[in-house]
């Protein structure tokens, strides 16, 4: 919202630092996005006419011009510029005159003559960002006067105000004005009101069908009225408050807008004699302002003329273009109403059609002050129009669809407890009353009218901020909670951590790539795309699928990289995954992925080793669940059961040559909600066996249908209490070993829980230990 | 070796032979080889004294006697001398021999121990995370695809309230169109903590957050905030105050202060925007704060009546752009490892 500091001070008496103002805005709540100073005067340039010029044989890019600043005095000035002749009036900077640029005008001129100022362009001045030429004035303009007076130039401050959606009555200067005028606990005036004569009553016929959307209608008119050019001050607030000037008329009723925060509409009386208020009917249209034929909705509300109830405006938003004022109307019917924001917000969301209007009646407008704007109307028309006339008997229509106006109590106690400050009852009184809450005191009870200009005031918080507000935040203490809560990290939430650190332990970089994939993505490495959920509103469509899994998006960051010839692609990545479920919301789960590019199984196998061993958790490995996407060879599912609580191994190479990943990469995905979730028990210390042990190597012949583990487990089995630890340390294939067979070859370590280990006792565990080796289908290396 | 008459000659023959040899001794094998048979049994010493029982007088016979034990006791002090030096030349050979170029090891593959690197937002989520432990908070978590109950409605924005056009949103497929949002702020997560822990809460909620924005230089469709949440008997607007300034030293230092600002936010009243101040007397515009709104109370099933709290949120991935000096926010989200392998 763009705000003029010269409106704000017709409003209510203000520092005269505009930094000043700028800071109790901010305090206030009235955030200052931008603060430009306009028309900031150069003192000591002058009007000035250029009575001849001529040339210097020697220099042939400037002239000689003689001027005269109203004193019949001619003067030399050398100009550089081409767009001036004799007669045109020109700005003069007299000698010594500060330019905004920080030169000072000085004596010294050319080729040893002086020259006696400089005459000046647009940009010199500060008037505009850029410009070619000197700034030529009217020819009526009198000589030897300050060019800024002479341009009716008024030095004003424009602020940009981030308003927030609580403060719809800050649309308009005046409820700008109202709040500083709190602030600096000086007076709030209101607008300049200066009516002349009052008419005669006339009061137009005006009906409202739409009663829920249309809770005020009023209608006053003016008479009198000749439409014409507005004065100089009210286009240039308009321009500089973003808007255009188009006749005296409408800018006195956008003025008043922009003032008053009260959008308001001028028609012709002799076309548009009453109004009517009601919802658009199938097939109608509306040509809007814009020029733009608009099909409306049976939502639409309509301002219809009474005469043969045609629609004249989308209520609340633009007016219709063939009623608008013409240059021989004379006699005004002036509508300011107001309009229920939300069929107003949908009217312009529906048609595209944000204006100043709009954007007002959307976030409420002040039902009570279309008195007030009728007059400020009036008084900026008779400007320009003084003969223009406000007649008595406006017709105002209320409805049940008007909000009715907040009370509300508070006690005193309440606010000091919210707030932690102790505040006087009297103080809180006074606070509210400037801004127009209308508040009295019983005891410690607070009873507060919410002013008609602040419909998001409804319940006791409401009134806690403004009194907040008021007292200023910076005059709230601060302190601390007596918290009687300990701060720490959830075991998830630590178990993660440690998880982090063996990840980065272990040379992974952590990327974070979106949770959008596009579709195709997951079936491109192999994966379903059965149970996924789409973006109904997605920013593109490679962004539309919430992701089922990490490895699309991890293993397109592993194409990045290679693409850049990164040497080393290592990456984690732990993170959400969709999938569609039962309930409306996805079956959410965080999970781990990791990816190393020329990683093999083995690589994978060490990862997921050293997560298990630092968070306590284990899964069996089964290379009978070939993880889709993955290495058919190469890879294994982590299953507890038949729950599956991750996959390892590679990436099927047939994915890989799809993505145009170069050699291989090993894949670890684990399902953290189940693994960080575990709580393992803690370890209980057992006693160390301190009899000797004993080792022995025990190396089978396999095929390659007995997987490892299968044989460990059948070592373990058949050692029985004795055996302390059994590690395979060494694979042989080849020479030797039949084809479809290896060598796997054993440590065991033993131990007597009671005694030491004797020859006999070894034998027999390594009889033991053969035996259950050749039930499971492996045979003793000769 | 024949007897020799005189065992006394026979000693000291023995004695001088044997130092000899052990000086001559070459390693520390062939030392203990030759150790061994100049004291076990069938060394000449060992023979002298086996055949002490040929000596009649006593007196004699105890004197060689102990002739020879000093004599074995001399040539153990030299074998025990003599290891010593060769253990110490030898160790000082095989020092020579395993000389390496300790920095062409260094550069070589099998030396490189690289640490991965955490992503800079899991880092300032760390961070941040650790320093309100130290105030006394626990960290929650929510899901990221949020209904529109959490997401809005029960943050006093019932359908249709103009105050949700403050986030562009991004809706999921659902049966009931518009139900399910992917969440535009981890704001839904206090209303799902007051719903499950008991009061009094002192909680922060880090998380990803979800937007439908281009991505630019300082915005991301997917970004990360984090959202405090206390709730208590008697809180104040002054604690809120006072936990701002208290976490602005404890992560900022301590010559950085904080102030609040009015604002607006559905789910807080009093709201307010909070600024924090550098040293150097610049402002740093950080978040979003204010008293939970009676309604947002309800909705967590809390009476206001009984309980009153604060909350604040702001983003955590500005944070992490500003700290390392990062120009572009999609840098972050790259995934190019050389950006992301410069972060230790």
């Amino acid at each position: 919202m763009k705000v003029l500091l010269s409106i704000l001070r017709e409003l209510a008496d203000l520092p005269a630092d505009a930094a000043e103002v700028a800071l109790a805005l901010n305090s206030l709540g009235l955030a200052v996005d931008a603060m430009d100073v306009i028309g900031q005067p150069v003192p000591g340039v002058v009007t000035a006419r250029i009575v001849r010029t001529e040339k210097h044989p020697d220099a042939a890019k400037v002239t000689r011009c003689y001027v005269d600043a109203g004193d019949g005095q001619e003067r030399h000035v050398w100009c550089g510029a081409t767009n001036m002749g004799p007669g045109d009036i020109v700005p003069l900077a007299t000698i010594g005159t500060a330019m905004p640029d920080g030169r000072e005008i000085a004596r010294r001129g050319i080729l040893g003559i002086d020259s006696e100022g400089m005459l000046c362009s647009p940009a010199e001045l500060g008037l505009a960002a850029e410009s070619s030429g000197l700034l030529i004035l009217p020819a009526d303009t009198p000589l030897g006067v300050d060019l800024f007076q002479a341009l009716g130039i008024e030095h004003d401050v424009l602020f940009d105000l981030d308003l927030t959606r609580n403060r719809p009555d800050c649309w308009g200067h005046a409820g700008i004005a109202r709040d500083l005028a709190a602030y600096f606990k000086s007076t709030y005036r209101g607008p300049r009101i200066d009516t002349g004569r009052i008419g005669d009553a006339v009061s137009p016929a005006v009906t409202v069908e739409a009663v829920d959307e249309c809770g005020m209608f009023s209608a006053a008119v003016v008479s009198g009225v000749v439409v014409g050019e507005s004065p100089n001050w009210v286009v240039r607030r308009l321009e500089a408050l973003g808007m255009r000037s188009i006749n005296n008329v409408v800018d006195a009723s956008n003025l008043v807008m922009l003032e008053l925060n009260s959008p308001n509409h001028a028609y012709d009386a002799e076309v548009v004699k009453g109004f009517n208020v009601r919802v658009a009917r199938g097939g109608e249209t509306i040509t809007t302002l814009d020029g733009t034929v608009r099909q409306l909705h049976p939502d639409d509300l309509l301002i219809c003329n009474s005469v043969d109830d045609a629609p004249i405006g989308l209520a609340g938003v633009m007016g219709d273009q063939h009623s608008e004022i013409t240059s021989s109307t004379t006699t005004l019917n002036l509508e300011v109403a107001w309009f229920s924001p939300d069929p107003i917000r949908f009217a312009a969301n529906r048609h595209g059609l944000r204006t100043e209007a709009s954007t007002r009646f959307e976030r409420g407008v002040d039902p009570n002050a279309w008195g007030i704007a009728a007059e400020r109307f009036v008084t900026i028309l008779r400007e320009t129009s003084p003969s223009a006339t406000l007649h008595a008997g406006a017709t105002v229509v209320t409805t049940s669809g008007l909000p009715t106006p907040s009370v509300v109590t508070v006690s005193a106690e309440r606010v000091c407890a919210l707030l932690g400050v102790q505040i006087p009852v009297e103080t809180m009184v006074n606070l509210l009353n400037p801004i127009g809450y209308v508040t009295t005191a019983s005891g410690s009870t607070l009873t507060v009218a919410v002013p008609s200009w602040r419909p998001d005031s409804t319940i006791d918080v409401d009134i806690i901020e403004e009194i907040a507000r008021h007292y200023g935040y910076d005059n709230i203490g601060k302190t601390v909670p007596n918290s009687i809560v300990h701060g720490r990290l959830s075991l998830v939430q630590q178990r993660r951590r440690i998880l982090r650190q063996v990840l980065v332990g272990l040379g992974l970089d952590e990327a974070m790539p979106m949770p959008f994939i596009a579709p195709g993505d997951l079936t491109a490495v192999g994966l379903s795309e059965d149970n996924t959920m789409r973006i109904v509103n997605p920013l593109a469509a490679e962004e539309s699928i919430l992701r089922t899994s990490l490895r699309p998006g991890l293993l397109k960051s592993v194409v990045y990289n290679q693409s850049h010839r990164a040497p080393r692609i290592s990456l984690f990545e732990m993170g959400h995954v969709y999938p569609k479920g039962k309930n409306p919301l996805p079956d959410e789960t965080e999970q781990l992925c990791v990816l190393v590019a020329g990683g093999t199984v083995t690589t994978a196998l060490a990862q997921w080793n050293a997560i298990c061993d630092a968070l306590s958790v284990g899964a069996q490995i089964d290379q009978a669940r070939v993880p889709a996407g993955l290495h058919p060879t190469r890879s294994a599912t982590l299953s507890r059961g038949k729950q599956a609580v991750g996959v390892v191994g590679e990436l099927d190479p047939a994915v890989a040559m799809t993505l145009g990943i170069e050699g291989s990469v090993s894949v670890l995905e684990v399902n953290l909600s189940v693994i960080l979730a575990e709580n393992p028990k803690p370890v209980q210390a057992k006693d160390i066996n301190r009899f000797p042990s004993s080792d022995i190597d025990l190396a089978f012949v396999a095929p390659d249908s007995v997987t490892a583990l299968a044989l460990q487990r059948a070592i373990r089995q058949g050692a029985g209490a004795r055996l302390v630890s059994v590690d395979l340390f060494d694979v042989y294939r080849g020479k030797g070993v039949e084809a479809g067979s290896r060598s796997l070859a054993f440590r065991l370590r033993l131990q007597e829980p009671q005694g030491t280990m004797t020859e006999a006792s070894i034998a027999e565990v390594r009889d033991a230990c053969i035996a259950a080796a050749t039930k499971a289908g492996a045979t003793l290396r000769a | 070796m024949s007897s020799p008459a005189d065992p006394r000659t026979a000693i000291a023959e023995a004695l001088a032979s044997g130092l000899a040899q052990i000086a001559a001794a070459s390693d520390s094998e062939s030392l203990r080889v030759l150790a061994g048979a100049l004291t076990g049994k069938k060394g000449d010493l060992s023979r002298v004294k086996s055949s002490l029982g040929g000596i009649s007088d006593i007196e004699e016979r105890k004197a060689v006697g102990q002739d020879v034990n000093a004599a074995l006791a001399a040539i153990e002090s030299a074998v025990a001398a003599r290891a010593e030096e060769l253990v110490r030349a030898e160790l000082s050979v095989r020092v020579e021999n395993e000389r390496v170029d300790v920095t062409e090891l260094a550069l070589s593959a099998e030396a490189s121990a690289r640490r991965g690197r955490l992503h800079l937002v899991t880092q300032a989520t760390e961070r941040l995370e650790d320093v309100f432990i130290g105030l006394g908070f626990q960290i929650a978590e929510g899901p990221e695809v949020e209904s529109d109950f959490y997401n809005f409605e029960a943050l006093n924005m019932p359908p249709s309230h103009p105050a949700r056009s403050m986030w562009d949103t991004l809706f999921v497929e659902s049966d009931v169109e518009g139900s399910v949002v992917l969440r535009t702020h981890t704001s839904p997560v206090q209303i799902r903590v007051m719903q499950e822990w008991p009061p009094p809460i002192y909680a922060v909620m880090p998380g990803r957050v979800f937007r439908q924005d281009t991505p630019d230089a300082t915005h991301m469709p997917v970004f990360h905030q984090i959202e405090g949440l206390v709730i208590d008997r008697g809180i104040t607007f002054a604690d809120l105050a006072g936990t701002i300034e208290a976490f602005t030293k404890a992560f900022f230092g301590s010559g950085f202060t904080s102030r609040l600002r009015p604002s607006y936010f559905p789910f807080t009243e009093p709201s307010a925007e909070f600024d924090i101040m550098r040293p150097d007397g610049t402002w740093i515009e950080l978040g979003g704060c204010g008293m939970v709104h009676p309604h947002v109370l309800r909705a967590g099933g809390l009476d206001p009546d009984e309980w009153s709290g604060f909350a604040f949120g702001f983003g955590i991935d500005r944070m992490a752009k500003e700290r390392h000096g990062v120009e572009d926010l999609r840098e972050m989200y790259s995934n190019d490892v050389r950006f992301l392998g410069q972060f230790s």
